[in-house]
């Protein structure tokens, strides 16, 4: 018995690291029916394999098609796990609050799905605001929210200034040191976050989570 | 005698073709087009389209298309300054022009990215001015020093101060649309005459996937009421915002661009329109959009040969490079799609300068790709049979020496044969040491100031002057600014 559910382990983390969405659901409902606790399936099977989606990300063998498969099967598992685990009383501890969008002006928002999926898969709670994405809105949602973080992602070179704008109404409403504020998008670069004085930045949406982790430790 | 042959280059059986087209009808009239312009709307409505008025969606009929390709015309005539010169923009005519719209200028001293500001863009249309194999001008900067809302007309009115040739344009806010139509009613007097001889290209993209907003749509209306050449220009990226094999990313172009056809000839029947496109292999790995990669140039070279298959004009964003630096990389790139894109017959080839996804602007290369095109409009002009016989003749002129050079056949064909370089190395090892061991980007540089000597301002732009500026300073009022920058070069 025990041998058997550790194999149904292996198929789902194997599921969730090679993307296959259809069966990463199913595969976690069978790991279930065998007794084991969503919790132990979860920090088992689904947060190795999507660490390792993210190292083969890292290593330059997954490119984003693969990337986002992953992220989609890590998903389709995660809301089976979560049921069952509500259904016990139990909450997953989550890795933090986030509110993420695309800024003002853009309409892009390849980059920020990516980065909204990624978190979702690393145990975030996202809070999606979507494209074109108004500066106050931002701000209203992670007070409405008690967000842990404000995600920006800005494609356009035109558009990047209200990262930065979003930054300064933190400022001037006095709510800077509530939240910690990460940006990220095509023109956006280390130098530039600093500049506008962001706490972090990510080059790409593997490095956008662990900036995130980082992020919520600093500030519990 | 037997006709040269023009090199082609072909990507798609016609059976193929046929099916990307049929595909595309099938996607509009299933999925259909989203339309975000009242007036668009409106037009659609009255033709009797299906609209789903909630989602701003029109299921397109293929009736409608069909009888928008038949009202569209096959060929586009462009006229310089003053109206004189023609450019045909059809058949397999091509026209290079540089890449538009960039929003930084590679500095040659630092080697760095930086903002264009108004002399920036004076020196680029001074250049382009100069350079011969460059037909056209585009509006290939965006000025950093004036504010954001007149930066798109700023471009079209410093163009129209400086160089004759016919511009490629587009606006980046609505408001700016009249303002921009307006310079060139000055530059042509009236409605009628702008009609008949247009001067400028307006660009419009599509949101990929299969959406007209309402700034495109209002350029492609406008435009068409008075005659404006709108050139439409989607720009799926594989697997990112538009199917990720280059037949499904060609049957949304097809579609999105039959939507803006649609629209224009609604607008007014028989307005001009040019199937382009800025479509890109996305980068899967890093999330870019590279335009010198080949298979942009394939989805390019094969969106053209339908537009060709449906007699229209065409264009597409082609010879130009992904690189940061004047480099190998930009040379293969650029050379490769120029070279493509000549092949496909391309009418409306933009690119030249161009360097980093389209936001950076370089003089130097565009010194460089001067001679790219060059040698691509050499190209396609093939090999030709200039007299019968071919040689036999000479060889009885000849002495006993052999002595080609002194024929007078040579002396009457060769600048017809072979075409001259500006800027390639092609002297002896010692030569080329003694004259300072060069790359092409310090000869370039040399040959850049060579030719900015050399220019000479239009005439026609010093009497329209006082009537151009009199429209702009009315907008930049209306966009906050009370005095324009100084414009270096206007009393030369």
């Amino acid at each position: 018995m025990k041998q058997e559910t550790s194999e149904q382990l292996q198929l789902l983390t194997q599921a969730i690291i090679q993307g296959r969405v259809d069966e990463s659901g199913p595969l976690a409902e069978k790991a279930l029916a065998s007794g084991r606790p969503p919790l132990e399936i979860i920090e088992k099977a689904c947060l190795p394999a999507i660490e390792e989606v993210g190292r083969l990300w890292e290593a330059g063998e997954y490119f984003l098609p693969e990337l986002i498969a992953g992220a989609e099967a890590m998903k389709a598992a995660m809301a089976i796990l979560q049921a069952a685990l509500k259904a016990t009383g139990q909450t997953l501890q989550s890795a933090g609050r986030v509110v993420i969008g695309t800024v003002e002006g853009d309409i892009h928002d390849i980059g920020k799905n990516l980065v909204a999926s990624m978190l979702r898969a690393a145990s975030f709670e996202v809070i999606d605001l979507g494209a074109d994405v108004k500066i106050d809105k931002f701000v209203e949602a992670a007070v409405e929210e008690k967000a842990d973080l404000i995600a920006l992602s800005a494609l356009l070179t035109t558009t990047m200034l209200n990262q930065k704008k979003v930054i300064e109404l933190l400022k001037s409403s006095g709510l800077r040191d509530r939240f910690r504020v990460m940006v990220g998008g095509a023109p956006v670069t280390e130098k530039y976050a600093r500049e506008i004085g962001a706490d972090g930045y990510g080059e790409s949406a593997v490095q956008a989570v662990a900036v995130a982790r980082s992020l919520v430790q600093i500030r519990r | 005698m037997a006709e040269a042959i023009r090199p082609q280059v072909r990507f798609l059986s016609q059976a193929a073709v046929e099916q990307i087209i049929e595909e595309a009808f099938e996607l509009l009239e299933k999925v259909g087009l989203f339309v975000e312009n009242e007036v668009a709307l409106k037009l659609l409505d009255e033709a009797g389209e299906k609209i789903d008025q909630r989602r701003s969606r029109v299921f397109l009929s293929r009736n409608l298309v069909e009888k928008g390709l038949r009202s569209c015309p096959a060929e586009i005539k462009l006229y310089d300054l003053e109206g004189q010169q023609e450019y045909l923009v059809g058949q397999d005519e091509i026209h290079f022009d540089p890449g538009s719209a960039a929003i930084k200028l590679l500095d040659p001293e630092r080697l760095e990215e930086r903002e264009p500001r108004t002399d920036d863009l004076v020196r680029l249309y001074q250049l382009v001015e100069t350079l011969e194999n460059l037909d056209f001008q585009s509006t290939a900067l965006v000025s950093a020093d004036v504010p954001k809302e007149m930066a798109d007309i700023y471009r079209l009115y410093l163009g129209f101060l400086f160089s004759r040739k016919p511009f490629v344009t587009g606006l980046f806010r609505v408001e700016s649309l009249k303002p921009m139509l307006d310079l060139l009613l000055a530059i042509r007097g009236d409605e009628k005459s702008l009609a008949a001889k247009p001067l400028a290209i307006f660009d419009a993209c599509p949101s990929p996937p299969l959406k007209w907003s309402r700034l495109t749509a209002e350029s492609l209306i406008q435009c068409s009421r008075l005659g404006v050449p709108s050139e439409l220009i989607p720009m799926g990226l594989t697997g990112a915002t538009s199917p990720v094999t280059l037949a499904g990313t060609l049957v949304q172009q097809v579609a999105e661009s039959f939507g803006g056809l649609v629209i224009c000839q609604l607008a007014r029947p028989g307005a001009p329109v040019i199937f382009g496109g800025s479509p890109a292999s996305f980068d899967m790995r890093k999330g870019t959009t590279p335009m010198g990669a080949v298979e942009t140039m394939m989805i390019n070279g094969a969106f053209a040969q339908i537009a060709k298959h449906l007699h229209l004009p065409t264009h597409a964003y082609m010879g130009l490079s992904d690189s940061k630096l004047v480099d190998a990389q930009a040379g293969l790139e650029t050379a490769m799609g120029a070279t493509l894109a000549g092949l496909a017959g391309i009418n409306v080839i933009s690119g030249a300068g161009m360097l980093d996804f389209e936001s950076t602007q370089s003089l130097e290369k565009l010194v460089i790709d001067n001679d790219i095109c060059g040698q691509v409009l050499r190209l396609v002009r093939g090999v030709a049979l200039r007299e019968k016989p071919l040689a036999l003749h000479l060889f009885q002129e000849l002495g006993a020496d052999f002595n080609f050079l002194v024929l007078p056949h040579t002396r009457k064909w060769y600048r017809q044969e072979h075409y001259f370089s500006s800027v390639l190395d092609r002297d002896v090892y010692d030569t080329w040491t003694a004259l300072g061991r060069l790359d092409i980007f310090q000869r370039a540089g040399k040959e850049v100031s060579r030719r900015l000597n050399l220019y000479q301002r239009p005439e026609r732009c010093r009497e329209k002057e006082v009537e151009l500026r009199s429209i702009m300073t009315a907008y930049a009022r209306s966009c906050g600014l009370e005095k324009l920058p100084e414009i270096p070069g206007l009393s030369d």
